[in-house]
């Protein structure tokens, strides 16, 4: 994040950036910077030159919550040695049984507002999956489905699909997070280890465009059989509405000048 | 099955035995040709009629059809009356909630979500605005009144959703008089909706930090008088339908799931508490306050639609002692977080030409504050900032676990919003529960099901 030249918005913690010479001021960053989605320019997010304001020059960074580092706490929102610890703990331990290097299946752990994020290499998915289910210590029985997300900005890893799984058992809650770049959007498909997850991919299918590899009959759920594109891309073009007035016409909605 | 001879028909002399379905055996002899007919083995007559396609076909059952709850298609092959598979064809109702709201600010987020499940709108609503309250890292600040008053909302939602999938299920059956009962009873609650948001549904009534405006004067009371009423109209229902021997006949023993299916299909709800696992997220994981209040989780051990039918029962009645706990619990307070930059300057009242600002408050900004005016334009226009990050937020919908992955970038419009609909989810398990069934029982199992296609399809 070195490149990064500019002040950050309030509430994000400060950088090492500091062209003002406070750098010995800061206190020194536990988490990493976060994982850049985006840089956002002027006041209102409009491309196209709707920014009046003179903000124009104005570019902030977009971050995400970057990973955390032990001990991870609990959903009570604790320090220390938590219900947190106690799932990653098993995890990799039931992941080096299976010969797996949880350095390298793990690739980064979020605590972020008391909720555990595990960001999983795509390959093992699978594999993490059907030991959080099956794993007595963890038991996860059911998994709430699959939410893609699209950072378009995030080179490398556009398409993102988050999944949570409930334990019922301990009565906890942890999210999967896994990404696949644009131009190669393949996943693992998890209906093996999660029947439930047959809709959900293909929800996903429908409005990402992720193809989950082994998934029984991946088709369109809610858009029309023929449909073109993939709707719930940031990149997906959307119309505007021509007005019967002079041949004018409202821009689409993310052309619109707006706020963001 | 052995065929039989075809020769013997070509001398003229055909007659009603010879099908292909009977053994029938041709001899010529001096007083003529003698038939032998002698009866098959009947399994192998079975299997020749299945091997057969003639009664074997697919149905389309819908998406315009009046038992399929709204425009759910049922895509069933069927052999006589069994079904030997079944199919679900969704998507009719989509209407790209989830995409709109990207292009929204936080706040008026809430007037989409609350159309998805359009009979479950508090649970929508209370579900989006705990996402984002928890984005925001304000769950701890919502003043007590507020989260009394979603919690008073959601428990009378859920009588009226349980009230609509009772009626609309009897009617299914044909128990015309459940479908009367139920849709005048949740009359009464949609009656209590009106007063409190001026809405019979699609209300937006509960806003991320709080809610739009207080109870308005009249609304304890009419609460009140409701749960008099509803107490003595609930045993109405138990007495025209529970001890029913039609109504057991036609419920007991179908859409059968058990828990290990329940768990592979994701099914929550109702369906998981018929399987006897006292699943529910109001308990496991509270919200709102619900740790508060006592209540008991109802469940049943049958699998089965009738099951179901007793649990949602059993729920109406915790749902009642629920809201009577509430209007005990009710102090006066604000009902809206103390922060200005993420209140909603919403200072409504009544006047002659329906709802709108408040006449004060009006007079104030255009009058005396030009800050206050900035102020208000400003959050109205441009909304609140949400710091980035993601997060799930989850309620106990009356069709199950309603979850909502709510996506921030920083900026003043939701990143991503995915809503984790309890309908779209059960109504998975429905191959599982209606294949092997009769096409009556389709209509059953689908209807315990209670999938609404507002949520389904989003």
């Amino acid at each position: 994040m070195s490149e990064q030249k500019n002040p950050e918005g309030p509430g994000e913690p400060a950088g090492q950036s500091g062209q003002n010479g406070q750098e010995e001021a800061v206190p020194a960053q536990r988490e990493d910077t976060g994982e850049v989605i985006g840089t956002r320019r002027g006041m209102f997010g409009a491309d196209n030159g709707g920014d009046t304001t003179g903000y124009g020059g104005l570019v902030r960074t977009v971050r995400l919550p970057g990973a955390s580092s032990r001990p991870y706490g609990g959903p009570d929102a604790s320090e220390g040695y938590g219900e947190f610890d106690e799932i990653a703990d098993e995890l990799e331990g039931a992941l080096d049984e299976q010969g797996l290097v949880p350095e390298n299946v793990i690739e980064k752990t979020v605590v972020d507002r008391a909720e555990l994020t595990f960001h999983i290499e795509r390959g093992a998915l699978p594999a993490v999956a059907r030991i959080l289910r099956d794993d007595p210590a963890l038991r996860f029985e059911l998994c709430t489905g699959v939410s893609g997300v699209h950072f378009p900005g995030d080179t490398g890893r556009e398409l993102h699909a988050v999944y949570h799984l409930r334990s019922i058992t301990h009565n906890r809650l942890v999210r999967l997070e896994v990404s696949a770049p644009d131009a190669d959007p393949h996943l693992p498909s998890l209906v093996e280890v999660y029947p439930t997850n047959d809709w959900h991919e293909r929800e996903t299918y429908d409005f990402f465009g992720i193809v989950f590899d082994g998934h029984p009959a991946l088709t369109r759920i809610m858009m029309p059989d023929d449909w073109q594109g993939f709707p719930q891309r940031k990149d997906y073009p959307l119309g505007g509405i021509p007005v019967e007035y002079k041949g004018a016409q409202i821009p689409a909605p993310d052309q619109r000048r707006s706020y963001s | 099955m052995t065929t039989a001879p075809h020769s013997h028909s070509s001398n003229g002399h055909r007659t009603a035995s010879d099908f292909d379905t009977q053994q029938s055996l041709a001899r010529e002899t001096t007083e003529g040709t003698v038939y032998n007919v002698s009866g098959g083995d009947w399994d192998e007559i079975a299997a020749a009629a299945v091997k057969s396609d003639d009664e074997r076909i697919i149905v389309n059952m819908g998406p315009q059809h009046p038992s399929t709850h709204g425009v759910l298609r049922l895509i069933l092959e069927i052999d006589g009356e069994t079904v030997t598979e079944a199919r679900c064809g969704i998507g009719y109702l989509h209407t790209g909630i989830e995409k709109n709201l990207e292009f929204r600010t936080w706040t008026q987020g809430t007037t989409f979500v609350t159309r998805m499940d359009y009979l479950t709108p508090f649970f929508n609503e209370t579900a989006y605005c705990l996402a984002v309250e928890k984005l925001l890292g304000i769950t701890g600040d919502i003043p007590d009144r507020a989260s009394v008053i979603r919690v008073l909302l959601m428990e009378l939602n859920r009588l009226s959703s349980h009230l609509v999938c009772i009626a609309t299920g009897g009617m299914e059956l044909g128990a015309t008089t459940i479908m009367i009962y139920g849709f005048r009873d949740r009359e009464l609650i949609l009656d209590i909706y009106e007063l409190i948001t001026g809405l019979r549904m699609n209300h937006a009534y509960i806003r991320p930090g709080g809610l739009a405006q207080d109870l308005p004067p009249g609304a304890v009371d009419q609460v009140r008088e409701f749960v008099k009423k509803m107490r003595k109209n609930l045993g109405e229902y138990d007495k025209l339908a529970t001890g029913n021997p039609v109504f057991k006949g036609r419920m007991e023993g179908i859409g059968y799931l058990d828990l290990a299916g329940c768990m592979a299909t994701g099914a929550t709800g109702p369906i998981v508490r018929a399987a006897g696992l006292p699943h529910d997220l109001r308990k496991s994981q509270p919200y709102c306050g619900y740790e508060d209040y006592d209540f008991e989780v109802p469940t049943a051990d049958t699998c089965d639609a009738y099951g179901r039918f007793l649990i949602r029962l059993e729920e109406m009645r915790q749902s009642l002692r629920i809201v009577e706990q509430c209007l005990d619990r009710l102090a006066p307070g604000p009902v809206m977080v103390a922060d200005k930059k993420i209140a909603w300057p919403a200072q409504l009242a009544l006047g002659p030409d329906g709802l709108g600002n408040s006449l004060d408050h009006i007079k104030k900004i255009m009058g005396t504050s030009m800050e206050a005016l900035i102020h208000h334009f400003k959050l109205v226009t441009e909304g609140f900032r949400v710091p980035p990050g993601q997060t799930y937020a989850a309620v106990e919908s009356p069709k199950g676990e309603l979850g909502v992955h709510a996506v921030s970038d920083g900026g003043t419009r939701p990143y991503r919003v995915h809503f984790r609909d309890p309908s779209f989810t059960n109504l998975q398990a429905m191959a599982a529960m209606c294949e092997g069934g009769q096409v009556a029982d389709v209509i059953v199992a689908v209807a315990s099901i209670d999938p609404v296609m507002g949520g389904v399809d989003r």
